[in-house]
């Protein structure tokens, strides 16, 4: 069955009927989801997250047509891999943005070129995106942040310094920040 | 659409009875075949389903359909009585063997008996799946049964 199961993905993929593959891959914070269209990384689901339910969002909101497809996610599982090792600073995947809009995108896109081991304040990110007052709407944006990681939600702070939040949790947040060497071991 | 499943959850949830039907309508050597006609083409159609109710059932009716395309296009082909024999022959286990046999009946009769064994379908979701009547789903499987228990004996 394993064996049929493959082809299937395999020739639903040769066929254009893959719209949303996806995959789990093991990181040291616990198993992460990973979702991919035609376009690129369109979701990244952290361990504290419910996958089945992230399933059922990228049917609804993308395309009912969600398989597993390792393959589609060597790439990306790759570089995940490299970057918890410390080996990897920069993620070299395609995105697909289509799951945040007008100024959460902004943000978004502003977050995701904060350099490795470097960190931002919510501040500083609505004025990247283009309102320097909209501050509570860019801490919305990353705590909705569908693509965690490659886009560095975990890099933006509070101004004064203090963590603030984290989709998939603290601990995880503070583990980010001490791999990236921002916190001291 | 909003209330249609992530497709993999169909896959996990019926990809054995679906496999069970082809090598049931087809035989072992060619279900895998069936299986993936079968899939591919529910992939196809799925985003344009109205209902998601019946997902099974929507799964097994295309798996009967893929069935008996194969026995269409294997019906042009010569010779098709050598190749069930030689199919019999290979396989030792008595199931495959009944199921082989199985593989031999009429198409209605071949669909009615693998709707309800290997799929478990009541009298009028296999109706639902030939595209009869409750009566003559009925008939078929009756007809289907007598036969193989002739077979057997």
């Amino acid at each position: 069955m394993r064996d049929s199961l493959n082809r299937l993905a395999e020739r639903a993929a040769e066929e254009g009927l893959l719209d949303v593959a996806y995959a789990t891959t093991d990181s040291p914070f616990g198993t992460l989801l990973l979702a991919t269209t035609r376009r690129g990384l369109v979701r990244l689901g952290l361990p504290n997250q419910d996958a089945d339910a992230l399933l059922v969002d990228l049917a609804t909101r993308v395309s009912p047509r969600v398989l597993e497809a390792p393959a589609q996610l060597d790439q990306a599982r790759r570089e995940l891999d490299l970057y918890f090792e410390g080996k990897l600073t920069n993620f070299d995947l395609p995105l697909d943005w289509r799951l945040s809009r007008d100024f959460r995108r902004k943000v978004l896109r502003a977050i995701a070129r904060i350099p490795y081991g470097q960190t931002r304040s919510y501040t500083q990110m609505a004025t990247s995106a283009g309102n320097e007052r909209a501050v509570r709407a860019a801490g919305t944006a990353c705590g909705t942040n569908p693509l965690p990681l490659v886009v560095p939600c975990h890099r933006v702070l509070r101004s004064g310094g203090a963590l603030g939040g984290y989709g998939g949790g603290l601990p995880m947040k503070q583990g980010l920040l001490r791999l990236e060497g921002v916190l001291d071991s | 659409m909003t209330d249609l499943p992530p497709f993999q959850t169909l896959i996990d949830e019926h990809a054995g009875d679906v496999m069970a039907v082809c090598r049931g309508a087809v035989g072992r050597g060619d279900a895998d075949d069936c299986f993936q006609e079968t899939f591919i083409s529910a992939l196809r159609a799925y985003p344009r389903l109205k209902d998601g109710g019946n997902l099974r059932g929507w799964l097994i009716t295309i798996a009967h359909r893929k069935a008996i395309d194969h026995h269409r296009t294997r019906g042009r082909q010569p010779l098709p009585v050598a190749e069930v024999k030689e199919v019999a022959v290979e396989d030792a286990l008595p199931d495959d063997g009944l199921w082989e046999l199985v593989a031999t009946l009429p198409p209605k009769q071949r669909a009615a008996v693998t709707l309800r064994y290997a799929s478990d379908l009541p009298h009028a979701e296999i109706a639902a799946a030939l595209g009869c009547s409750p009566e003559a789903a009925r008939r078929s499987l009756h007809e289907g049964i007598k036969r193989l228990r002739k077979e057997l004996a």
